[in-house]
């Protein structure tokens, strides 16, 4: 395999949120195959600024997997082609000599485009604000081994606490919904007895929050859990929805 | 030579018996009634643990509080990325734990540069942090039984070290900002995200505000408040490669000490031992394999120098386990800056492996055989997963390539026992502070720092200020509001106005490069007054031959950058100067005019027991240099050993 790559991009460009956005297309060559994408990125926009032109805007920070500040459309694909990676952990050993890579930002009526390929994802946040806590205040609570958790379900909050909140389920649906979402986040509570008490309003709240924000309803065709760079599994949307059923049958 | 000062810092340690301070601190404080709590506004900058900590503290006492991070959302602060654990001294395992070691190990473990009293504080609050994130539903690993699960990290012999997988950043970090989110709810916090702190406002003697830019639209914006707590962070970018986030920088400290807040031991940074190597000049950061590695992964390079077998191929008696060999007490586990020495020293001497030959090999073979692949699967499994994306190599079947990295940095603003800088009102958490680490940070240890200081201190500090000071209403039409917004925007077109030919990022790589090779893990007298002159160099050709595109109205991701090397530029020569000051090797400091006949460092207690803060009198000024001394009462001085 050749060490070194020579990649046509069509990039999306979009001078801000009310402007029309394009696609515009770039020639990269000497790009080593041990690069990160948003590294080849990085390549591209100091060719950018050399010539006087406008670097491409792109979210990112800890470059490591785990911030989930990165994400973008590669090729259709949120993330790009690999399971369990983000945009940042993704390396152009897996793209070929001569190649044509297409970058869009995440599309969801929920996630506007603020520049090129940065989008909005305070939606997020406002549905984390709905109820996605447990509410304790700082203060003395009791001794962290006076509850005991089995291990089962310590292990399997934590498998749905992994979300890194990055939006590549929203923009790999094609209903642009938030289920996988927000759905990590009431397993992740749910599961833990410290979670039981805010239980149903947890739900109820966080699901209407979905829903105000625009965010579509389920396809149920598990593309976000294949899109997601935690994998998250779709099993928590089954248990968010037995958990809203439930809590709407059952609430005060 | 820096100028030197006679002025005393006062460190505001209550007196009395260390294990009593604290309880005793606390009755003496002044405290502000509930009702009145809501007429206070007070600003937190940073979202990571020890802003998020404060945001939901200072919220839920009744304080109306503005968040700002430069993130687009507070979840997403660089605390995210902490990966093996958090320290606290519950002694669940019953192996001899107490606060007391806790406090002695820091101590030692920070070659006794730190503040024994902010420290013992630590020791005694890191329970609570346990029992408070436990209660917020952060799935820490448990025991079949049920109770929560530990283990050991470098610089101990007990395991106290709480943790998540290798994500227990993240979900510590995710318990906060969920507290926070919980107060905007109750609208007693407000969040501003994509915000860059441009400057901090004093008015009267007092921190009451700050300014920042939008980062989406351009716009310079002021912000009044009754107090500013800064939880920004550290500086290991200044060195370009670090395992730092690629926003993280210094410029809100640095913007603080512009304004008259001492910053302390810069000198003091951290080298991790256990990230994965560079591997070309497009490398745009270092990824850091947690420290908990070490518990199972022994260290070695080959016995013969240049030997380009593979791993495998090379038998036992021809591998030099040289932590080991050195270190028998601790082994692998001796503390960060030991191990990072130790694998520079067999790369500096051409024992090292790889293409470039600066890595060293960590192995699982015989953890593997002993425990079988799914133990360490369930340990590591997402540590190796992320060693094998970026390398495409598989450490089940052939060692990890490591190799030491720039990582955290133990220096930072100055602050008295109350987390109060040298300016009223103006109040550092977490890393940005220099308070607890001393001259070398352990394991474990930052997220314990940094929810202690959020959780637990600030809470309580901060209503002795606003109930002591008389604090007159003061608001953004204040002139001091306009001239440090005048003072921003200048700066930015300063910068913009240049249109020189060298791009940002290759200012920040050369910058890098100089930090790294003088003033990096390594450092003599030569070095460091090359730098110096290198960095002037550098940031002179910065203000005439910088090449930024665009301008400051709308999102310029360009003109960030540029904001923060500029300040980078200026703060490097203070990291340099500092170092230089220091002539003798302590903890993550070391300086090769003073080492043992064994190599290993050699502190000056008689002439460095001290905390160096630097006041601020202008770019290309000297500094001047405040002493704080340091008593060691309840931990006698003592060469640090772990052979």
């Amino acid at each position: 395999m050749s060490e070194s790559l020579k990649l046509t991009l069509k990039v999306w460009r979009q001078p801000d949120a009310d402007s029309p956005g394009r696609f515009q297309t770039y020639q990269l060559s000497d790009i080593s195959t041990h690069m990160s994408f948003l590294e080849m990125l990085d390549v591209l926009n100091e060719q950018l600024i050399a010539r006087g032109e406008e670097p491409v805007a792109f979210d990112h920070d800890c470059r490591e997997g785990i911030c989930g500040t990165c994400g973008v459309m590669i090729n259709g694909q949120a993330h790009g082609p690999d399971r369990e990676t983000t945009t940042c952990q993704l390396h152009m050993r897996r793209f070929k000599d001569g190649e044509t890579i297409v970058i869009e930002p995440w599309r969801a009526t929920a996630f506007g485009v603020l520049k090129d390929l940065v989008v909005d994802r305070t939606a997020f946040d406002r549905v984390i604000t709905s109820g996605g806590f447990i509410s304790v205040n700082s203060g003395s609570p009791p001794d962290a081994n006076a509850l005991p958790v089995p291990r089962d379900d310590a292990e399997s909050a934590m498998d749905a606490a992994a979300c890194i909140g990055c939006g590549a389920c929203v923009a790999a649906c094609k209903n642009a919904s938030a289920m996988l979402f927000v759905s990590a986040k009431v397993s992740h509570l749910s599961l833990l007895p410290q979670g039981q008490p805010e239980r149903q309003e947890r739900v109820l709240n966080m699901v209407a929050k979905m829903d105000e924000e625009g965010f579509g309803s389920c396809t149920n065709t598990s593309e976000c859990e294949a899109a997601c760079p935690k994998t998250i599994s779709v099993t928590n949307i089954a248990r968010m929805n037995r958990e809203y059923l439930k809590s709407s049958l059952c609430s005060r | 030579m820096p100028q030197a000062s006679q002025s005393v810092l006062n460190s505001h340690v209550p007196s009395g018996p260390i294990a009593e301070k604290w309880d005793r601190h606390r009755f003496d404080m002044k405290l502000v009634n509930p009702a009145n709590k809501r007429k206070y506004t007070i600003i937190v900058v940073g979202t990571g643990l020890a802003g998020g900590s404060a945001a939901a503290s200072l919220g839920e006492l009744g304080y109306n509080v503005l968040s700002f991070c430069i993130q687009d959302s507070p979840r997403r602060a660089h605390s995210i990325a902490a990966q093996g654990g958090i320290n606290a001294a519950k002694n669940y395992p019953n192996d001899g734990d107490s606060i007391w070691r806790l406090f002695y190990d820091t101590v030692k473990g920070g070659d006794y540069r730190s503040r024994e009293a902010n420290v013992y504080r630590l020791a005694q609050i890191s329970n609570s942090i346990i029992d408070q994130c436990t209660a917020q539903g952060v799935p820490f690993a448990r025991e079949y039984g049920g109770l929560l699960a530990n283990r050991s990290f470098g610089g101990a012999q007990v395991s106290r070290t709480f943790y998540a997988r290798g994500q227990t950043g993240q979900q510590l970090l995710i318990g906060a900002y969920s507290a926070m989110m919980r107060q905007v709810g109750k609208g007693k916090v407000k969040v501003f995200s994509r915000r860059e702190m441009m400057d901090l406002v004093v008015a009267d003697g007092c921190a009451r505000g700050i300014i920042t830019r939008d980062l989406v639209t351009g716009k310079i914006e002021r912000f009044a408040a009754d107090a500013v707590v800064l939880c920004t962070g550290g500086y290991s970018n200044v060195f370009y490669l670090s395992t730092n986030a690629k926003t993280c920088n210094v410029n809100a400290a640095w913007r603080c000490h512009r304004r008259g807040a001492y910053f302390a031991n810069p000198c003091f940074t951290q080298i991790h031992p256990t990230c994965i190597p560079a591997s070309g000049d497009y490398q745009s950061k270092l990824t850091l394999m947690s420290e908990s590695l070490r518990n199972d992964g022994r260290v070695w390079v080959p016995v013969q120098a240049g030997d380009k077998r593979v791993p495998r191929e090379i038998p036992e008696d021809e591998r030099d386990y040289y932590l080991e060999r050195r270190y028998p007490a601790f082994g692998n586990l001796v503390p960060r800056d030991v191990a990072s020495r130790a694998a520079k020293e067999r790369c500096d001497t051409g024992y090292g492996v790889g293409a470039t030959g600066l890595a060293v090999y960590l192995d699982f073979k015989d953890a593997i055989g002993r425990d079988g692949e799914q133990t360490i699967r369930e340990k590591y499994g997402n540590l190796f997963q992320m060693y094998e994306k970026i390398t495409a190599d598989n450490p089940y079947r052939t060692p990890m390539h490591i190799y030491p990295a720039l990582h955290y940095t133990m220096g930072g603003l100055w602050v008295d026992y109350n987390l109060q800088s040298t300016i009223p009102g103006l109040y550092v958490l977490g890393e940005a502070n220099f308070s607890d680490h001393g001259a070398n940070r352990l394991g474990a240890s930052a997220l314990m720092q940094g929810l202690a200081d959020g959780y637990f201190v600030i809470p309580y500090t901060i209503g002795d200020h606003l109930a002591t000071h008389p604090l007159p209403k003061v608001t953004e039409e204040h002139p001091a509001f306009k001239e440090a917004e005048v003072a921003s925007r200048h700066r930015l077109e300063k910068i913009v106005a240049v249109g020189g030919g060298r791009s940002v990022d290759n200012i920040h790589r050369e910058l890098g490069r100089i930090m790294w090779e003088h003033v990096g893990m390594s450092r003599d007298k030569a070095g460091l007054t090359q730098a110096i002159e290198d960095v002037k160099a550098l940031r002179e050709e910065f203000w005439s031959n910088v090449k930024v595109i665009g301008t400051g109205e709308g999102f310029n991701q360009n003109l960030e950058h540029a904001g923060r090397v500029a300040d980078f530029l200026e703060f490097a020569e203070l990291l340099a100067e500092d170092a230089l000051n220091r002539e003798e090797s302590c903890g993550g400091h070391f300086r090769s005019e003073h080492q043992s006949a064994e190599n290993e460092a050699q502190r000056d207690d008689d002439k460095f027991c001290y905390s160096a803060a630097w006041e601020f009198n202008g770019v290309d000024q000297e500094s001047t240099l405040h002493k704080e001394e340091l008593e060691f009462e309840a931990v006698p001085l003592a060469t640090r050993s772990y052979k």
